[in-house]
């Protein structure tokens, strides 16, 4: 029973801190695609942020700092995107898989100008996302152990949850959320009706940049401790998928990603555990996210005006 | 002036052009980042160029492109018949560890029948990978994308998987499958390598490369088949409304991408690799095919010379070191490139410049309307 | 008109000398207009005339190359939209600018959205809107989506949103071309109510009727030019005609008398869903014969474009049976009841007709580029096809000539139809259905269409014409049958058909005729 329950604090911590880059880029790739862009740069967006934010620590000291700056060098990526495919009229997947190469390749290549390596210095602890709840709890009971385990996450994972309500609350609420909405539905329409549509795409677009970058950036300072070439390796594709899986809604992402971080916080129990090969339990949250597809989910309705650069007559 | 309007016109309207201009561009961002990191331009890419064009840089060149080719003529083939396939990196693994596995466990066979075999196990994995997608997104509508990210994944953990299996798994410490047969190799002669003075990898998948090439511009330009892909692909609606059974045309374009992706990993594998190793990330072939892909204009001959381009930077790239220069260089010119290609409309406006900018004309039907009218 | 709400001493809107090239192409050439507070002013023009250019223009959507815009005496600059709102004008579009999965409400607010502190006020906007739709006397469902309304109601929507925003000045593209009648009568009483608010209203059509019944003025444009401005009421149909065409134009199809011969297409009770898996083809019979045009006519979304994709092969339907030529092709392939005599003139010639991307040769070889002489052996042979698309382009005389080569996307819309038709005809197949084959035509492109299909008629096909135009129905049909909920609820014969019986019966009402 202990060990259950353990096992089961054990695995809650996996799912939100496998979840939390994922949500972070899908709430992004959400304010992009459902203004009507289709983003599939969001992977070198958060290389970006990955890179810039450990730095950034690194250099300040300042951990909230270099979040900070992870967000806004994926937002610097987000703006390239958007300048491309918003006032440009670029195909919207050729400049995505640009920003795919330049993220990455810029970034290394700065990485091995400044410190002679591909990696980057690993943080000291104090430089990294500090976890909240540390000791909080009292470990000699079951329960406070559990709660320890659980709540042994860092600060942006408490973050990010309080981000997908608020991006809830903007797309739903708020006049900006209708417009964005309104943007990927029909751009014609909001056109006459005065809402300026390139503005409020560019916008989304430096958002999605913005968050993806922040979720790379807690990859790196808080799952691990140093940027490395293989720190963002499909993240971002599987960030996509949460929002395709959710059906385009910041909610419907959310559960994608808790699907996935589940499916990834299993495999981390029963690889300990359990006598099956780890490389077909690596396989869970990927056929589990197929299965649930076909089982439960079924067609995602795609924005109408979905990747279809406007293009405004003069 | 005339003259050099001509020229901008010219310049405009040419695709080709465009790429090349993009191409430039890319180096010259390249440059100014060499600049900034203060290295030497003309050391870097005279290496570049140096490192490329000796027969034994230019082999190994060679080399390197063939899988590029291969994935990126499957790219090309994809977007061509209005399918993203995005999933070209698992179909890949799919097909090389398909080849590994009869490369081993049929390594008995005389290379006549072997090499055939293993092709095609690898272009039968790659296609039952393409067609999984396809069945998913026409029987239930689930989105190909987000399926084919999700099976890159799964190919990737089920090659690992394989790799372990003892059958297959190196007799050695290596994280590795045996190497193949001899009898599944597409090397060259080590004689005939030596007194050419090539690389040591040389191998004829050129060849077959080529070959692919040409059979796949066939399919797409003068075939029936090719016509009902594109059909679809362009407007699946008024294919439906011809006669044209559209599902089973996405089901066959995914097949015939999927197969030349795996046909591509047969290729790395029997021609360089000769065993697969356990990965702990994706090798990015897919990726790598869409980036020719898009440098091709997705033409299958375009693919194939931006196949070679790509590898010539992939492996020149490898070199920069030698002077100081990182490697990743190569990925920011190369993603350069690709974001020049996007927004070539930039260079369609070069024939604007030195007039007052012309507004498009916001729907040619109408445009096209009204001059019919005015012929009335 | 009586005129009786205008005041003439009061311009709204003076548009001077209007000029507007794309390119080396002159869309409006010099164009006047005057309107005033309280009236109904009608822009005439054939399609491709310049009438959406001059209105974009108006309404800021594009920006004059030169010329004056006044709005209340004041010159304004046009830069976008809300500029044109901030002056009070409001414009509604011929293909409604609703976003789709939003609500009513939320359409009508889209840009002007009350709110309160951070967050969207929807009760306030809800209020709003109930309040604005009582005092015009436009009912709406405000929480109802777009997706689930009708066509008439969209519409009033549209005016909402333009009422909404304070728009004194309303224009109206093509406001009646997917009204029923009785739905167009409503239209003008809505528009009469509105002018006695003080509101001016200018309307883009090209139905001279409309024009005689509601407008006090008319200015006509032809080609990019002003031809002129007349008092309705002095004018005849006939005259508005010729000014809006340069000659003068007979609306009549010549159609010799036949006599129907055996049953081509037979459609037995049939059932199917719509997209939304609501039943709206409720039991539906219908009978072809060979050397006939049956006309369906109908108000949109009751049950016609379904029937056509269920007999077309593009729907499955529930229940029933399809006989053509006695053979069933209920939930067959497309190609399968190609094969057993369909052949179509899609509504959306866009959509369904072509591959925009193909060449004219491959997209008149959209059936048949398995058979030979275009294909031998699965290799498409480029010569025939080549040959082919020639005789096609003289033939049907498809312009530009020589454009074998040339992606059909670059075409006018009248071309593209033209390659459609000459591709259906040429099938030579016993069965012809045409979906609103002349929408967006010009009046010549009409005359050639309405040519070839009773010229397939003449040849003993049977011809299943569906059409949203009553115009259309009433002048080309043999046998109008109407449909209504899914079902016909009619059939009479097409000669001596009454307009407005017709327009009754579509509406549900009306009694049966056998």
């Amino acid at each position: 029973m202990t060990n259950l329950v353990n096992t089961l604090g054990i695995m809650l911590y996996a799912t939100l801190i496998y979840m939390t880059p994922l949500l972070y880029a899908s709430l992004g790739s959400c304010f992009s695609e459902v203004s009507g862009v289709i983003n599939i740069g969001i992977e070198g967006m958060m290389t970006a942020g990955a890179f810039t934010g450990t730095v950034v620590a690194y250099f300040t000291g300042n951990p909230w700092i270099g979040f900070l700056c992870g967000g806004l060098a994926g937002a610097f990526f987000g703006m390239l995107h958007a300048i491309a495919t918003v006032n440009l009229g670029a195909d919207q997947t050729i400049a995505g898989t640009a920003i795919n190469m330049l993220g990455p390749g810029i970034v290394i290549m700065i990485a091995k100008v400044m410190f002679n390596s591909t990696d980057t210095i690993p943080l000291e602890a104090s430089m990294k996302i500090p976890r909240l709840f540390r000791g909080v709890f009292d470990t000699s009971t079951v329960f406070g152990r559990f709660m320890d385990n659980v709540f042994a996450n860092y600060a942006a994972t408490y973050l990010v949850f309080i981000a997908a309500l608020v991006v809830w609350f903007v797309f739903y609420k708020t006049r900006f959320g209708l417009r964005l909405r309104a943007c990927g539905e029909h751009p014609q329409a909001c056109e006459t009706l005065g809402i300026d549509v390139l503005k409020m795409r560019f916008a989304c677009v430096c958002i999605s940049g913005f968050l993806s970058g922040l979720g790379g950036a807690f990859v790196t300072m808080a799952i691990s401790n140093q940027f490395r070439p293989i720190s963002i390796v499909g993240q971002g594709f599987i960030a996509i998928a949460a929002v395709i899986f959710g059906k385009f809604r910041p909610h419907g992402a959310l559960l994608g990603c808790l699907l996935f971080g589940f499916c990834s916080g299993l495999k981390v129990v029963l690889g300990g555990s359990s006598g099956i090969d780890m490389q077909l339990i690596s396989m869970i949250p990927y056929v589990v996210t197929v299965i649930v597809l076909v089982l439960f989910v079924g067609k995602s309705r795609v924005p109408s005006a979905n990747g279809r650069p406007f293009v405004r007559a003069k | 002036m005339s003259k050099k309007k001509g020229f901008l016109e010219f310049v405009a309207g040419n695709r080709f052009i465009h790429i090349l201009l993009s191409i430039l561009l890319g180096f010259l961002v390249g440059a100014i980042f060499l600049a900034i990191m203060g290295l030497s331009v003309g050391e870097a890419y005279g290496r570049l160029i140096t490192s490329v064009t000796s027969l034994k840089g230019f082999s190994y060149v060679i080399v390197y492109s063939i899988p590029y080719i291969v994935v990126g003529l499957s790219v090309a083939f994809s977007f061509k018949t209005g399918v993203f396939n995005i999933g070209a990196e698992g179909q890949f693994v799919m097909g090389s560890m398909a080849a590994a596995v009869v490369g081993i466990l049929a390594g008995g066979l005389p290379k006549i029948v072997l090499i055939p075999l293993c092709f095609l196990a690898a272009m039968l994995a790659g296609a039952i990978w393409g067609v999984i997608v396809g069945f998913l997104k026409t029987k239930w509508g689930i989105n190909e994308v987000l399926s084919m990210i999700m099976f890159n994944w799964v190919a990737f953990y089920l090659s690992n998987f394989i790799a372990g299996i003892p059958a297959i798994h190196s007799d050695g410490t290596a994280e590795a499958t045996k190497n193949i047969s001899d009898n599944a190799s597409t090397l060259l002669s080590k004689d005939l390598i030596n007194s050419l003075g090539l690389c040591p990898t040389a191998n004829w998948g050129i060849l077959v490369a080529i070959a692919v090439t040409v059979l796949v511009w066939f399919i797409i330009e003068k075939t029936t088949l090719g016509y009902e892909l594109k059909a679809v692909g362009s407007n699946k609606f008024a294919a439906e409304y011809g006669g044209i059974n559209v599902n089973r045309s996405i089901l066959t374009a995914l097949a015939i991408s999927g197969a030349l992706a795996g046909l591509g990993g047969s290729l790395q594998l029997m021609g360089m690799g000769s065993r697969i190793s356990v990965f702990s990330s994706q090798e990015g072939f897919g990726f790598a095919g869409i980036v020719v892909a898009l440098i091709g204009c997705s033409n299958p001959f375009g693919v194939l010379i931006a196949g070679i381009f790509y590898g010539a930077l992939t492996f020149g790239g490898s070199k920069l070191n030698l002077v100081g220069a990182p490697t990743q260089l190569i990925n920011v010119i190369v993603g350069t490139v690709v974001f020049f290609i996007a927004i070539s409309i930039i260079f369609q406006r070069l024939r604007y410049i030195r007039k007052p900018a012309k507004p498009k004309a916001p729907a040619p039907d109408k445009k096209a309307n009204g001059k019919e009218a005015a012929e009335k | 008109m009586a005129k009786q709400y205008v005041d003439m001493n009061t311009p709204v809107i003076e548009m001077r000398n209007i000029v507007k090239k794309f390119g080396d192409f002159t869309a409006n050439d010099g164009i006047n207009l005057t309107v005033h507070k309280g009236e109904i002013h009608a822009i005439l023009g054939e399609n491709g005339a310049g009438k959406s250019t001059l209105m974009n223009q108006l309404y800021g959507l594009l920006k004059p190359t030169s010329g004056d815009i006044l709005v209340n005496g004041k010159k304004i600059e046009m830069n976008n939209p809300r500029d044109a709102i901030a002056a009070g004008i409001g414009m509604v579009h011929q293909h409604f600018m609703l976003v789709q999965p939003f609500t009513v409400t939320e359409n009508i607010v889209l840009g002007t959205e009350p709110t309160k502190g951070v967050s969207l006020d929807m009760a306030t906007a809800r209020k709003n809107v109930v309040e604005i739709s009582e005092r015009y006397g436009l009912s709406i469902d405000p929480d109802a989506k777009i997706e689930d309304i009708s066509v008439g109601m969209q519409q009033r929507v549209e005016i909402l949103k333009a009422l909404y925003r304070g728009a004194d000045i309303l224009i109206l593209d093509e406001p009646t071309s997917s009204l029923t009648p009785q739905e167009i009568v409503e239209l003008i009483d809505i528009m009469h109510n509105l002018v006695k608010d003080g509101k001016s209203i200018i309307i883009i059509t090209h139905k001279l009727k409309e024009i005689k019944e509601s407008a006090d003025f008319c200015t006509i444009i032809r080609l990019g030019r002003y031809i002129g401005t007349v008092d309705v009421d002095t004018v005849t149909e006939s005259d508005l005609a010729s000014m809006m065409v340069g000659r003068n134009v007979t609306f009549k199809v010549d159609k010799p008398e036949q006599t129907p011969g055996e049953v081509v297409l037979d459609v037995q009770d049939l059932h199917c869903l719509d997209y939304r898996g609501i039943e709206i083809v409720r039991g539906l019979d219908l009978q072809v014969r060979r050397g006939e045009i049956v006309g369906i006519a109908g108000i949109d979304g009751n049950g016609q474009t379904e029937l056509v994709e269920v007999i077309t092969g593009l729907r499955k339907g529930t229940s029933g049976k399809v006989l053509v030529n006695g053979v069933d092709v209920f939930n067959k392939s497309p190609n399968f009841g190609f094969k057993h005599g369909v052949s179509s003139i899609p509504a959306d010639r866009q959509k369904h007709g072509l591959v925009l991307d193909f060449s004219i040769e491959d997209n008149l070889i959209l059936q048949n580029y398995g058979k030979e002489p275009y294909s031998q052996k699965n290799i498409l042979q480029r010569d025939p096809i080549f040959a082919h698309a020639t005789e096609s382009i003289e033939k049907y005389d498809i312009r530009p000539g020589n454009s074998e080569k040339r992606p059909a996307g670059t075409l006018s819309g009248g071309n593209q139809q033209k390659v459609i038709i000459a591709r259906e005809v040429q099938n030579d197949k016993d069965l012809l259905i045409a979906v609103n084959p002349t929408r967006g035509l010009d009046v010549g492109a009409i005359e050639y269409v309405h040519k070839y299909i009773v010229d397939q008629r003449n040849k003993g096909k049977a011809v299943l014409l569906v059409s949203f135009e009553l115009d259309e129905i009433m002048s080309l049909s043999d046998i109008i049958d109407v449909i209504f909920d899914g079902k016909i609820v009619a059939s009479l014969p097409g000669k001596g058909a009454d307009e407005n019986e017709l327009g009754l019966m579509m509406a549900g009402g009306g009694k049966k005729h056998e």
